[in-house]
């Protein structure tokens, strides 16, 4: 960018109004646009999904099949999974938030690869496009995890299709990740040194690692899937000389720490919110944006929990059952340390601090009731049943969704310039922490009493469970509708946020907000750390106000 | 809690209950300092910006260190029941298991079948060895707390001691397609006397050793695996539970894994000494025929690897009986060897 552009972009002109055809949008380079792309294509799938989960629900009202038939419940449970997993939630707060603020935070006009960012994203709409095709043309009833030999040979549904549509999602994921490590190695803002990062930006390296070592295992075995489906290549299955094990190996070679694609990015986020929100320097700064890379290198060691009763040898089970505790590690300490940087802070009770404080609640549960299917004697009973279910809907929905929406009411104002009415915020943050707690806890004490996963039907002494789950998911559905209706209504009738509204450190409330199309009218300068909130003019502004009137 | 029906299922809940108790401890603790601070912390004016703190090194080792170790003893624990729940015991009554979509077949030592049902004496160990005709199956008995995935081309063993006469909940906890939830059955522990009873009013056809003999001669495996000198193949007396040499040089275990493989993909381990004349029977006979051709060669084995029980052997005498094979062999190691010449 040249001076002249930077001066241009003063004053009124923001990304939003600065071209207003489709084209405009859909031959975008700025992060921002692509950011917000993003945002329209995971919440269509994230509501997609949301209605096979209801539809899930609903047939689990009562012990008999008789909503659906069997083998539409199993394609509805599978397109859950499917969508939820690999057309939002791995694409999230990365594509959404981490394309929106990753360039803002570190000073930067844009990403270092604009292009390749667009191109993600068509590579995403395309993948997505496929998949509703798949839907539409039959679906496929093989659960998110494709276990052949069921997945290669047996099942007569589309799975060929939906393994490309995943395939090519697989470089959307890739793409984005390299982008992020690129722009944050070369784009950091003169003065901003690794440790001045702010802790989401932290979260995001890390898990561009993993995306971008982890997603072509993952490319790679469902490409092999298809092989020996179309092609009748041995691979899997045992009859053609397969081993279906080894797909479970290198399945969850991905899979796993794809968990962590989904909830450390989310982790950054409350990172942020907690700090922000109580004026305080995250405690142990180090300690948490290291861990974030601890969790990532140590993420890739502990995929063998998945298969402790799979037939694999008791002693990699033992190995693979250390290392997961060693991964639990990281995670405590994150915690631990943002219930200590709430100590003696200056506490606001705000929408993105009460997402902040639920996900410290949930995500604890989350983790602790990892620690139950980590240890081996006790998986043998808990795997595949609810409580595997309940444990991952705790991490999944109750950290990485949670974190998500907190990161969007946190960032809402810089995003499109209006404030969301912060009343509605509150009430849906609590109905949906009420709704969320209701719908998966039950889980847990009926995964024990031994109910299995993916049953159409069940036995009849576990329905109690099921209709205190049924009425949870509800509540949880009402929880996510109030911000999307009160989200579009912001953006015409929300109050105007100003530059920093909340008020917050961090380079991205430095720029207008919405910010211009470059980002920032000045090339800035970092001269301290993170969350040195004495530094934040806002706030200086309104002690000096208060100081006035005292 | 589940109903606790085997030796298993008070270990396995003692251990979850140490680990709630763990978790309530931790989150609760969590969860009151998150609250009181958030209350007591509360913004008191716009401008507030509260002293900094930077961190503490100590507390920071205190919290690493501390669910370090504490998650090393889940570890050992978790560790040894899982060592526990998947090294079967030498004697157990062995129930052969076959899992197909959507159902659950069992075949007993005596000769009893039976589908999606399992009836099981009370206070005595069992080992399951199972194997599926098509897709991964699971087979978990919640009142006993153990599961198993039952997967194609490989066999994989659980065992468990029933402690209480009942009727318990089995479960397929792999999803196999369909009508996965379907496949489920009960399992029926009975006293001794009751289960002699079933026994005896079950129909039984040949014991699997016994089909596994009759087997052996309608497929004319007896033709290369006869015994005379120069067979084409070796004699399978006292086979079972030995080491054998391979034409490569290694040795393997001839276990149900060893003998099942070579049944159907006979090359890929053969015996040193013998040409690749054998056959695959791969889809000429079904996991159970398998099985029960492993049964008779186990019964001519020098030892049962997990002997049945008694009312179960006596009810085989069999295998001394059979015409193709000399009378079990006092020194059953030097009996495979002549063969070769």
């Amino acid at each position: 960018m040249t001076n002249v552009e930077i001066e241009k972009s003063e004053g009124e002109v923001n990304y939003l109004n600065n071209g207003h055809t489709v084209k405009s949008w859909l031959l975008t380079l700025d992060h921002k646009r692509i950011g917000l792309l993003y945002l329209f294509g995971i919440s269509f799938f994230f509501a997609l999904g949301g209605i096979y989960a209801m539809l899930v629900r609903l047939e689990l009202l009562t012990p008999q099949g008789d909503m659906m038939t069997a083998e539409t419940y199993n394609k509805v449970f599978t397109m859950h999974g499917v969508i939820m997993i690999f057309f939002f939630l791995i694409p999230s707060i990365p594509a959404v938030l981490g394309n929106f603020l990753l360039p803002l935070m570190l000073g930067a006009k844009d990403v270092a690869f604009p292009k390749l960012n667009l191109m993600s994203w068509y590579i995403f709409i395309i993948a997505g496009t496929m998949f509703l095709f798949t839907m539409i043309s039959g679906g496929i009833d093989t659960g998110w995890t494709f276990y052949p030999p069921y997945s290669s040979i047996y099942s007569n549904t589309q799975v060929t299709l939906a393994g490309v549509a995943i395939f090519i999602n697989g470089f959307s994921s890739i793409l984005t990740g390299l982008n992020f490590m690129v722009t944050i190695h070369t784009m950091r803002a003169p003065g901003l040194t690794w440790f001045r990062l702010p802790l989401f930006v932290w979260a995001h390296y890390a898990t561009s690692l993993i995306q971008v070592l982890g997603t072509p295992v993952v490319a790679i075995t469902v490409l092999a899937l298809a092989f020996e489906r179309t092609l009748q290549i041995g691979i899997f299955d045992p009859k053609l000389g397969g081993d279906p094990v080894l797909f479970q190996h290198m399945f969850w070679f991905y899979s796993h720490p794809a968990v962590y694609i989904m909830i450390l990015p989310s982790m950054g986020v409350v990172s942020e919110l907690i700090a922000n929100m109580t004026r305080k320097r995250v405690f142990g700064y180090h300690f948490v944006a290291f861990s974030s890379l601890a969790i990532a290198v140590f993420g890739f060691l502990v995929w063998g929990h998945h298969m402790f009763t799979s037939s694999q040898s008791m002693y990699a089970g033992m190995v693979f059952s250390l290392i997961t505790y060693a991964v639990a590690i990281p995670s405590a300490i994150k915690t631990f340390n943002w219930t200590a940087t709430i100590f003696r802070g200056s506490v606001s009770l705000d929408t993105p601090m009460l997402y902040a404080l639920a996900f410290i609640g949930l995500f604890t549960v989350g983790g602790m009731t990892g620690m139950f299917l980590a240890a081996m004697g006790l998986d043998v009973h808990l795997h595949d049943t609810y409580f595997v279910v309940a444990h991952f809907h705790y991490v999944m929905v109750g950290g990485a969704i949670i974190g998500y929406l907190g990161g969007l009411h946190f960032w809402w104002p810089k995003m499109t310039g209006r404030m969301y009415p912060e009343i509605w915020g509150r009430v849906s943050a609590v109905i949906i922490f009420l709704g969320f707690n209701l719908t998966f806890f039950p889980q847990f004490i009926v995964g024990y009493l031994g109910m299995p996963r993916r049953y159409h039907a069940y036995v009849p002494e576990y329905q109690v469970w099921h209709i205190l789950s049924t009425a949870g998911a509800s509540l949880l559905g009402i929880g996510f509708i109030i911000p999307l209706i009160y989200f579009a209504w912001s953006i015409k009738y929300g109050e105007k946020a100003g530059p920093n509204p909340w008020p917050a450190s961090g380079l991205e409330w430095q720029t207008a907000s919405p910010p211009p199309t470059e980002n920032f009218t000045y090339t800035p300068v970092v001269t301290h750390e993170p969350y040195e909130f004495e530094h934040v003019a806002e706030i200086q502004e309104a002690a000096r106000l208060e100081a006035q009137s005292a | 809690m589940p109903e606790q029906a085997s030796t298993f299922a008070w270990e396995v809940d003692l251990f979850y209950i140490a680990l709630v108790l763990l978790t309530v401890v931790f989150s609760v603790a969590i969860g009151i300092a998150v609250f009181v601070f958030s209350l007591q912390y509360r913004r008191k004016s716009a401008g507030e910006i509260p002293a900094q703190i930077e961190g503490a090194m100590i507390l920071e080792i205190t919290w690493t260190v501390i669910p370090f170790i504490m998650t090393l003893g889940i570890f050992a624990w978790g560790a040894k029941i899982y060592y526990n729940m998947y090294t079967p015991p030498k004697e157990a009554l062995e129930i052969f298991v076959t899992g197909k979509q959507w159902m659950w077949r069992a075949q007993h030592p005596d000769g009893q079948r039976e589908i999606n049902t399992l009836h099981l004496p009370v206070n005595r160990r069992i080992k399951l060895t199972m194997t599926s005709e098509d897709v991964l199956h699971s087979y978990f008995i919640p009142a006993f707390r153990t599961k198993t995935d039952v997967v194609p081309g490989r066999y994989t063993t659980t065992w468990f001691e029933p402690t209480k006469p009942g009727t318990y909940h089995l479960f397929c906890t792999e999803y196999c397609g369909t009508q996965h939830s379907g496949m489920i059955g009960t399992v029926t522990v009975l006293d001794p006397a009751d289960y002699q009873a079933w026994l005896n009013n079950t129909t039984r056809e040949l014991a699997p050793s016994k089909a596994g003999e009759k087997l052996f001669a309608g497929l004319a495996c007896n033709n290369c695996h006869g015994g005379p000198v120069d067979a084409r193949g070796p004699a399978l007396e006292g086979v079972f539970g030995t080491q054998q040499t391979l034409d490569n040089g290694t040795k393997v275990l001839a276990d149900e894994t060893y003998l099942r493989e070579s049944i159907l993909n006979p090359n890929a381990k053969r015996v040193a000494g013998y040409g690749a004349v054998m056959p695959t029977f791969q889809g000429q006979v079904t996991e159970e025929q398998v099985a029960q051709l492993i049964a008779y060669i186990k019964a001519i084995g020098p030892k049962m690897e997990s002997s049945t029980a008694p009312a179960a052997a006596a009810g085989t005498p069999a295998p001394a009986a059979t015409p193709a094979a000399p009378p079990p062999a006092a020194a059953p190691t030097a009996a495979s060897q002549p063969k070769k010449n």
